[in-house]
């Protein structure tokens, strides 16, 4: 066998594990990034699809987070990064809950 | 009583704010960072006192809270007057803001339990409200630094959430 007969066998295989651990690891998920600057989700309003990966990056000096009201609540200190791995049911408003005048929307397409 | 208190305490502020009043004696810049820095460290101080004194974890986390983001938005205020070489100018404000909330300070420190969370929100929500109407209508407006006026214009969402947070938890408490 060719050394690239190989590594194609070996991608497919690799292909097929991504693929049996179903969507949260798709290998074609993308990253969405929501930067937290003066106290403001920016962008505020995003589109992601299940298994998209959220990512928080909270360029304040104050800590914040990411809370939907009776579902889930991340915290992102001040100056961190906090992620999310988006589910079916996340289109959903969030607040902060330490400033509740910091809102967002997700939407899952 | 309490409503007595409480429109004392608003009307003790309002009083302090009137002496501002006519447009030739609007505060400068070294007062204005002398109030907002002042209104801060009063923050900073009813919240440990909460903290020390309050079972309740909403309200002790609401103060751990207070703490942190009053002492980040002090730090800053501290590198920017440092940075524009200007001292803050202790004034007439700044005093009468440290005797009134010294005297809720003492009046939050004879009370127990549910009494004291709720007295201590309860004057979270006012005190908030009042800074933030302060901020509005008389500090953004007077102050002439740019820089000084976009850090009263972040400290004013800053405070805007935290009066939202304040009352989130005294909704709760109810």
């Amino acid at each position: 066998m060719t050394t690239r007969a190989l590594n194609r066998r070996v991608f497919l295989a690799a292909g097929a594990v991504v693929l049996a651990s179903g969507g949260r690891s798709r290998a074609h998920n993308g990253t969405i990034h929501v930067s937290i600057e003066n106290l403001a989700f920016v962008p505020a309003n995003i589109e992601a699809a299940v298994g998209d990966r959220i990512e928080w990056t909270n360029r304040d000096p104050f800590d914040h987070t990411a809370t939907v009201k009776g579902g889930w609540d991340i915290v992102i200190p001040a100056g961190q990064v906090a992620t999310r791995i988006v589910q079916a049911g996340d289109t959903v408003e969030y607040y902060c809950r330490f400033h509740p005048n910091m809102t967002g929307t997700i939407k899952v397409r | 009583m309490k409503t007595i208190l409480k429109a004392a305490l608003g009307g003790a502020f309002l009083f302090v704010l009137a002496q501002f009043a006519p447009a030739q004696d609007k505060p400068s810049d070294p007062q204005i960072a002398h109030i907002a820095y002042t209104a801060g460290v009063i923050d900073i101080e009813a919240a440990k006192l909460a903290i020390s004194k309050s079972k309740n974890t909403e309200v002790v986390e609401f103060a751990q809270s207070m703490v942190k983001d009053h002492e980040a938005v002090n730090v800053q205020a501290l590198d920017l007057v440092k940075k524009l070489n200007v001292t803050p100018e202790d004034n007439p404000t700044s005093q009468a803001l440290t005797k009134a909330a010294e005297e809720k300070r003492a009046e939050l420190g004879k009370l127990e339990g549910a009494a004291f969370d709720k007295a201590y929100i309860d004057n979270e929500v006012a005190y908030h409200k009042q800074v933030n109407d302060a901020l509005q209508t008389l500090l953004i407006p007077s102050a002439e630094n740019a820089e000084l006026k976009s850090l009263l214009e972040t400290g004013l969402k800053l405070f805007q959430g935290h009066q939202q947070h304040a009352e989130h938890v005294a909704a709760s408490l109810k």
